[in-house]
């Protein structure tokens, strides 16, 4: 047998070896653990400093605003306001662009790419280490800024418990956006493989796109409701005030954060199957 | 290091790296044009043209980095993109910059061996290897530019593979690194395995490759052995410094020699240095000096020179 034809011993491939590996090349870096620290707390921040004008400002509210003020949903407002949903896509997206145009920036997803010939197997390793950091991101955030903002509105008697109506889908509904919005953020990057056109590109799609659309015309509503952005408020939403012409449901508002992570994992897949490295 | 020295048992040069009527474009631009040529193992293959000629855009196609316009590469039979991991099969130091600068080497390191199932306990060995263990915790971002090509070297070693690919990997190495490379390399080779290293210098190729393969424009010029490439340099020159010159150049004349005289140095072709050497004893002129001057940068400058004009020139 010759040299040409000698076989390389190796073991078999295994997905969950590249999940190691993304998983280490996350954490590798030191701006990582910061990055959600700041982020967190900012979220966390915004929700509590509501909650803190409720509580602060709440002598100077008329009977009926008092009486009202759990009837109206506002305790769930408070939990997980409309800045920190905005603070949270920002950064979610960010990050999940991040972990894939930070390997282009820097050339190494050529090493990456000549070690692991199999690159839909790697991004879909990136995309898991993104949406599973996020989902346990989100989960804090939102758990935590429940349980402090509730805390504060009890002092005056205007918090609610999380076995309240519609609290557990306010949590999951903001604890998911997390990672939704970081597989957007990863699939946007995979597709345009730079830093910074990637993160505005996240700005773009979540949080300022459902701007565009108006509630008034049916298409209009139809593609704003297909927003991640406008499924979170659907699904926060504690209270129906009515006026809407073409309301939104609870199902599809779920439906429109799981098709949004789906088809944002394949893209991440599939934008590196044949271009040129 | 573990390797596997039996690779070498027959002394086998197959051919292990076969690129075929490889072409690549990028838009307009033609960067590799029709390239065939065959990497053997046991050797060093020396991959040589100026800035530009389209080498590292070939090391990307053999990887299956790129995707080529036409043609085929394969290595040990097989496209490179159709292995599941890759290191195993095939080490390469493409650019010492292809790493992030934010992690330590030994992060970097780890990530590529967990991917590939090797081992861990191997990070500190080729670590060790290229002399950075000391640095393993640091940053790359920190690293000057010869620690990271000791770096990359360390990557290609990882997976212990039978073919290994560099990219003008002496670039940024002081002497002693250069040094310990060429030694590096030769070790490789003689374990069986497939060197193949790219460079724009030939005094680099000179002392490390045993085998040649020369591009211009993204056209293959030569492939072929060391001696067989200087061959083609026309003349061998030989320099000669002796404080009888006058009387030694009329001898060299009459032995059949060609001397040219520059400040009291001779320069002569026809000769070789042996025969230069024994003439002088024999005459019992002294010498100060004798160098045959090697005729393969000359080779290579005329050699790709010539592509330049050709391709400028000529209808493409």
């Amino acid at each position: 047998m010759t040299a040409a034809t000698l076989p390389v011993a190796e073991p078999r491939a295994r997905f969950v070896d590249l999940l190691a590996a993304e998983w280490l090349k996350f954490w590798s870096l030191r701006s990582t653990p910061w990055f959600l620290l700041l982020a967190g707390l900012a979220v966390v921040g915004f929700n509590v400093g509501s909650a803190y004008d409720h509580y602060r400002n709440w002598q100077y509210y008329d009977a009926e605003s008092q009486a009202n003020f759990v009837a109206n949903g506002l305790p769930l407002v408070d939990a997980f306001t409309s800045n920190a949903e905005l603070i949270l896509l920002l950064a979610t997206s960010a990050l999940g662009a991040l972990a894939v145009t930070g390997e282009y920036g820097s050339g190494s997803i050529r090493t990456t790419f000549a070690a692991v010939p199999a690159r839909g197997s790697v991004m879909a390793a990136k995309a898991c280490v993104v949406a599973v950091v996020l989902t346990a991101f989100g989960a804090v955030v939102a758990g935590v800024s429940f349980w402090l903002s509730q805390a504060l509105l009890s002092a005056r008697d205007a918090g609610v418990s999380i076995d309240h109506p519609g609290a557990w889908r306010v949590v999951v509904a903001s604890a998911l956006l997390a990672p939704v919005s970081g597989l957007v953020g990863a699939a946007i990057g995979a597709v345009v493989r730079h830093s910074a056109t990637a993160v505005i590109g996240g700005v773009v799609v979540l949080p300022l796109l459902p701007t565009f659309f108006s509630e008034g015309r049916y298409w209009s509503a139809t593609i704003r409701h297909a927003l991640p952005e406008r499924a979170w408020r659907e699904l926060t939403r504690t209270v129906d005030w009515g006026g809407t012409p073409y309301p939104m449901t609870t199902g599809g508002a779920w439906t429109v954060y799981a098709v949004w992570a789906a088809v944002a994992f394949v893209l991440t897949v599939v934008a590196v199957r044949h271009r040129d490295q | 290091m573990g390797r596997c020295g039996e690779r070498v048992a027959d002394g086998s040069v197959d051919g292990v790296i076969e690129v075929n009527e490889l072409t690549k474009r990028y838009g307009g631009t033609t960067a590799v044009n029709g390239l065939t040529f065959t990497v053997r193992s046991g050797r060093v293959t020396g991959f040589l043209g100026p800035n530009g000629a389209g080498k590292s855009t070939t090391l990307r196609l053999i990887l299956g980095l790129n995707a080529p316009t036409s043609g085929t590469v394969t290595v040990h039979g097989r496209p490179f993109r159709d292995h599941r991991r890759g290191l195993r099969h095939v080490g390469a130091l493409l650019d010492a910059g292809d790493v992030h600068g934010g992690r330590t080497a030994r992060a970097h390191l780890t990530a590529l061996a967990v991917a590939n199932r090797i081992p861990r306990t191997r990070v500190a060995q080729v670590l060790a290897e290229v002399g950075l263990s000391g640095a393993a915790g640091r940053r790359i971002g920190g690293f000057s530019l010869g620690m990271r090509q000791r770096l990359g070297i360390a990557a290609a070693l990882l997976g212990d593979p039978p073919v290994l690919l560099f990219d003008e990997p002496l670039n940024g190495l002081d002497p002693e690194g250069v040094q310990w490379v060429r030694g590096l390399f030769r070790g490789l080779a003689a374990e069986g395995r497939t060197v193949f290293v790219s460079s724009h210098l030939m005094s680099e190729m000179e002392h490390t490759a045993d085998e040649l393969v020369v591009v211009g424009r993204g056209e293959l010029i030569a492939a072929e052995s060391l001696p067989e490439f200087a061959a083609r340099g026309g003349s061998h020159s030989v320099t000669v410094v002796t404080p009888e010159p006058a009387a030694l150049a009329a001898a060299l004349t009459a032995e059949g020699g060609t001397v040219r005289e520059a400040d009291g140095v001779l320069s002569v072709t026809g000769l070789k240095a042996a025969a230069i050497g024994e003439l002088a004893l024999r005459q019992g002129v002294p010498l100060h000096e004798l160098t045959p001057r090697a005729s393969l940068e000359e080779a290579f400058m005329e050699l790709t020179a010539d592509r330049v004009e050709y391709t400028a020139g000529g209808a493409r």
